[in-house]
């Protein structure tokens, strides 16, 4: 298990590593970065004391380094249109963006995972037809628009729930609902399949004939086999929602790190870029390992047979 | 004279299809008394294991009891509530399959399931349940239990991971054991072993055990009645014995002149010419007329029904004597 765990942090170790290349090269993809950051009147002498006084002149693998060495230590730099290290605007928005993601990956598994489990229940009744329904326009209707009409409806119309800004929990629950309503339809649709295949296998029976109460049977001997799958799909899922939040937060207008990018992408502060794509991809890593690690707990026949292969 | 333990009567069960009904069972009627092992032989698809599994009110959908009643201590099973009818699973009608490695859950270790079916009926702590685990893995004599109880089926061999199906479907104290080709399986050796434990633990529980099984040889060895069923219908039921020394049906004669024997070696086995009818398509008479070497003609218009010859043994065939 230990082994495990430390080949699957070396992996991420790698991983990330690939990643700092990635938000390295932003920086030069986008042409000569000095030019980007002085006037087009700029004389070419300011445009050469600029590229010294960056390094711009050293071979890249230099650049590479000292980039790599500022950034585990968490020194990406000052944002152009702040003024402030870009680490620290980062981490002045990312609460509001994880308890968005968060919020809004709850509430498509509340809805989820149950009504997966009674639509695989009662194949092909009426309440399956409904989930069928159900799932088809959440993976059909856009984030933005959904985003829109719950605005309209709950918002403007009804009144229940403010219409954009952080302020409370009911503030959370628009936004969330918007969010999460594709990932729902997703897991809903896989928590049925998932569901009808397990209840279709021979421990079922077993538990059965062993005289276990039915909720016990379902919830726990074949949700478990059924949540498998389930975790690999959850943990792309948060990855999703994530990047999905640059939409619903600007929408919204959510105070989080996906608004912080939008606005940092259109004012082209490129320092405090690269920090949200290293720190967005860094914790999409960490929840894709500690995915992996709630793996081996729900299958523990993973460890078992890497560790023989 | 006491009322049987389980008495099933005239049970049907029947799987609708897409080419009309198939009856896996058609008004199958036997008894089990307490203490006693009752083989029930037939070959794959002739409703043996379907007539255990309509016992326990387990047919998989869409299949469905059609007819009939399963009396059980004298009551019917199928007139019971879900609840009750859950109560008696495990706990007074348990069952063990063929399959160990499918049949027990991947991903809980064996003391869990053990622990989790003593909890089903029992209830009390889960610790109590656990200890009653490694009690009951120690009784089918499962090498050092307690360590035992931690591992999950993929880590235990065929013949343990059948130990362990049995003491999980043990584990409330069952007065009947269903076991449904519980050693079909495993390798001869592990076979024997299963048996001798299944043996060992009817006799010190005195407990009844429907077996459920293709194998004359296990029946031979471990059963005290033993009843022959064709395409849904039992076709002869007798002491074991009886039935050895001198099968009535010639069905029966059949699948014991397809038992290899010494004083036959070097020829080729023995087979039953023809197939097995389509259960979707029932014809009058009896069902085993058109494969039979000694058919006459009312064999084809009148089903036979079972009339007992000697004392205990009973054949659905008036042709033969």
């Amino acid at each position: 298990m230990l082994a495990y765990v430390v080949r699957r942090l070396g992996q991420s170790v790698l991983v990330l590593l690939g990643v700092s290349v990635i938000v390295f090269g932003l920086l030069h993809l986008t042409g000569d970065p000095t030019r980007l950051l002085l006037p087009l009147e700029a004389r070419e002498e300011d445009v050469r004391q600029l590229r010294a006084l960056l390094g711009l002149d050293d071979p890249l693998w230099l650049q590479y380094v000292r980039f790599l060495g500022h950034a585990l230590r968490g020194d990406f730099g000052l944002s152009f249109k702040h003024q402030l290290p870009a680490l620290t605007l980062i981490f002045q928005t990312l609460p509001a963006t994880l308890e968005l993601t968060a919020a809004g990956l709850t509430v498509a598994l509340v809805v989820a995972v149950p009504a997966g489990v009674l639509a695989a229940l009662r194949r092909n009744s009426a309440l399956d037809a409904l989930c069928s329904v159900g799932v088809l326009l959440g993976q059909a209707m856009p984030v933005y628009w959904l985003g829109l009409l719950l605005i309209l409806v709950f918002a403007v119309q009804l009144g229940w729930f403010p219409a954009a800004g952080r302020d409370g929990l009911a503030s959370l629950v628009l936004p969330a609902v918007a969010l999460g309503a594709f990932s729902m339809a997703r897991i809903a649709r896989m928590t049925r399949s998932g569901m009808l295949e397990v209840l279709a296998q021979d421990y079922v029976r077993t538990a059965h004939a062993a005289g276990l109460r039915a909720f016990v049977v379902t919830y726990k001997y074949a949700l478990k086999n059924a949540a498998i799958p389930l975790v690999t799909v959850v943990g792309l899922e948060f990855g999703i929602l994530l990047g999905g939040a640059v939409i619903t937060e600007t929408i919204f207008a959510w105070p989080g790190v996906g608004r912080l990018a939008v606005d940092a992408i259109f004012s082209r502060d490129y320092p405090l870029v690269q920090a949200i794509v290293a720190v967005l991809a860094t914790v999409f890593v960490l929840i894709n390992l500690a995915m992996d690690l709630l793996y081996t707990y729900l299958d523990p026949r993973i460890v078992f047979v890497r560790s023989r292969g | 004279m006491p009322p049987p333990l389980l008495a099933v009567e005239r049970l049907q069960t029947h799987f609708p299809t897409s080419r009309g009904v198939l009856r896996a069972v058609d008004g199958v009627s036997f008894t089990l008394e307490r203490g006693e092992v009752l083989g029930l032989v037939g070959e794959s698809g002739c409703g043996k294991s379907v007539t255990s599994l309509s016992i326990m009110r387990l047919v998989p959908p869409p299949g469905r009891i059609a007819a009939g009643r399963v009396l059980f201590e004298g009551e019917d099973l199928f007139a019971k509530d879900d609840e009750a009818m859950r109560r008696v699973r495990g706990a007074r009608i348990a069952m063990v399959f063929q399959e160990p490695m499918t049949s027990l859950n991947p991903v809980f270790s064996i003391g869990d399931q053990i622990a989790g079916a003593v909890l089903a009926h029992a209830g009390g702590g889960r610790r109590a349940a656990w200890e009653h685990g490694v009690a009951m893995l120690d009784q089918v004599q499962m090498p050092s239990p307690r360590q035992r109880a931690r591992d999950f089926p993929h880590q235990l061999s065929g013949g343990l991971r059948q130990r362990a199906m049995i003491a999980l479907a043990l584990a409330s104290g069952p007065a009947v054991l269903i076991a449904d080709e519980p050693t079909t399986a495993l390798d001869v050796t592990i076979q024997a072993q299963i048996l001798d434990l299944l043996r060992r633990l009817q006799a010190e529980r005195g407990m009844a055990v429907l077996l459920i099984t293709h194998d004359l040889g296990v029946v031979a060895e471990l059963c005290h009645r033993v009843a022959v069923i064709y395409a849904g219908r039992i076709v002869e039921i007798a002491p074991v014995r009886s039935l050895f020394a001198r099968p009535l049906h010639p069905y029966t004669r059949g699948l014991l002149q397809c038992l290899p024997h010494p004083s036959r070696f070097g020829q080729p086995l023995t087979t039953i010419e023809g197939v097995p009818p389509d259960l979707r398509q029932v014809t009058a008479g009896c069902r085993f007329a058109p494969r039979c070497v000694h058919v006459i003609a009312s064999c084809r218009t009148t089903e036979p029904a079972l009339e007992e010859r000697e004392p205990g043994h009973f054949v659905a065939c008036p042709v033969l004597r």
